[in-house]
């Protein structure tokens, strides 16, 4: 009996795809983020406000992830930016092989910001590095305040939590303070943007992020990633 | 429920390696999973038993070992478990700490048995 020693990722291979995507981003100064929730939480919601209300001079791109459909693709496309559906075909969550795959035809040199929408799930996105420079969190009101100790890996692995749906908060028994507070038992660091993209409260804010997330990315984007 | 890919990727894994070990089966293979991984032991457990049925690692068998999370306090520099998200430090009773490990999902070894020789080849002699 021998005992060989591997001591590498399971994911080694989808890790491996990701370095690949996240140098080519650095390189082309391309902001990644990855937009992960439970089903309707609003990601696509969320998504429309935002690039509704982006200068049509920014140059966004949206790739959207879910098992079947191209409806989240159409529902984006409406607002003039390149928009690309992923369909797994029953797999929970994007992989980094997705990725490049979609991206083949698209220029990065012509992009600043690459959207994606990750398949609605909380738990499997989180296991699944897609080269991106951010992973950003999505938790509605109509959802348990309890969500970020039920699920939190992808809680601690997110910069920034978008509560959405605050217009409801007249109407459901959802206590934010609490909600904010449980994410940041899990990750102490955690950014809260709160956003109704019914009402459009809080789009303006969350666009600020990412410009701002993006002007951080170019400073530090110097030093090459290990 | 992403542990049917998972354990899937453990077993391609393992394959790969054998191809360095000709004339061997591999018996075990052992993981690490972080509580932070999102992975259910028992999911990828049932994942991995269905994926190597009737097939040339069938007899493999999978050992996991959690990992749990490991924070460093940021005011002495102590290291120690968090458990049911309490930060506070044992050490100072500080609240500043970082996260160390507890999200792995690593592939720690693989046992390797070589096949007996055969007879034939022992009576060269």
């Amino acid at each position: 009996m021998n005992r060989v020693p591997l001591e590498r990722k399971v994911l080694n291979e989808n890790d491996r795809v990701a370095v690949e995507l996240r140098e080519e981003f650095r390189q082309h100064g391309v902001l990644c983020v990855n937009l992960v929730s439970s089903p309707g939480s609003g990601k696509t919601s969320l998504l429309e406000r935002t690039l509704e209300q982006m200068p049509r001079s920014t140059r966004a791109a949206v790739l959207t992830g879910d098992l079947q459909t191209e409806n989240d693709a159409a529902r984006l496309r409406r607002f003039g930016f390149p928009v690309k559906q992923i369909t797994t075909g029953g797999t929970c969550h994007l992989d980094a092989r997705m990725i490049k795959r979609h991206l083949e035809d698209w220029r990065l040199e012509d992009l600043e910001y690459l959207i994606i929408e990750n398949v609605g799930n909380l738990v499997c996105p989180s296991s699944y590095d897609l080269g991106e420079a951010a992973k950003i969190v999505l938790l509605s009101v109509t959802e348990g305040e309890d969500k970020p100790l039920k699920y939190p890996t992808i809680f601690f692995k997110a910069e920034l939590m978008v509560l959405n749906k605050v217009d409801l908060l007249p109407y459901v028994p959802f206590d934010v303070e609490e909600a904010v507070e449980n994410a940041r038992r899990v990750h102490p660091a955690m950014e809260v943007i709160r956003v109704s993209c019914l009402t459009g409260h809080g789009v303006r804010e969350w666009r600020t992020w990412l410009e701002h997330r993006r002007h951080v990315f170019l400073q530090t984007r110097e030093q090459p990633v290990a | 429920m992403h542990e049917m890919g998972i354990a899937n990727s453990i077993l391609e894994a393992v394959r790969t390696e054998m191809e360095r070990h000709p004339a061997s089966r591999a018996t075990r293979v052992g993981v690490r999973v972080g509580k932070l991984a999102a992975i259910d032991g028992e999911s990828l457990r049932f994942c991995f038993d269905a994926l190597k049925r009737e097939t040339d690692l069938e007899e493999l068998e999978l050992e996991i070992e959690v990992c749990p999370r490991r924070h460093r306090c940021k005011l002495c520099g102590s290291e120690f478990t968090v458990r049911d998200y309490d930060f506070e430090c044992p050490q100072c009773h500080g609240l500043a700490s970082e996260c160390l490990s507890g999200d792995e999902l690593d592939l720690a070894y693989v046992e390797v048995e070589q096949y007996e020789p055969r007879t034939a080849g022992a009576q060269s002699s």
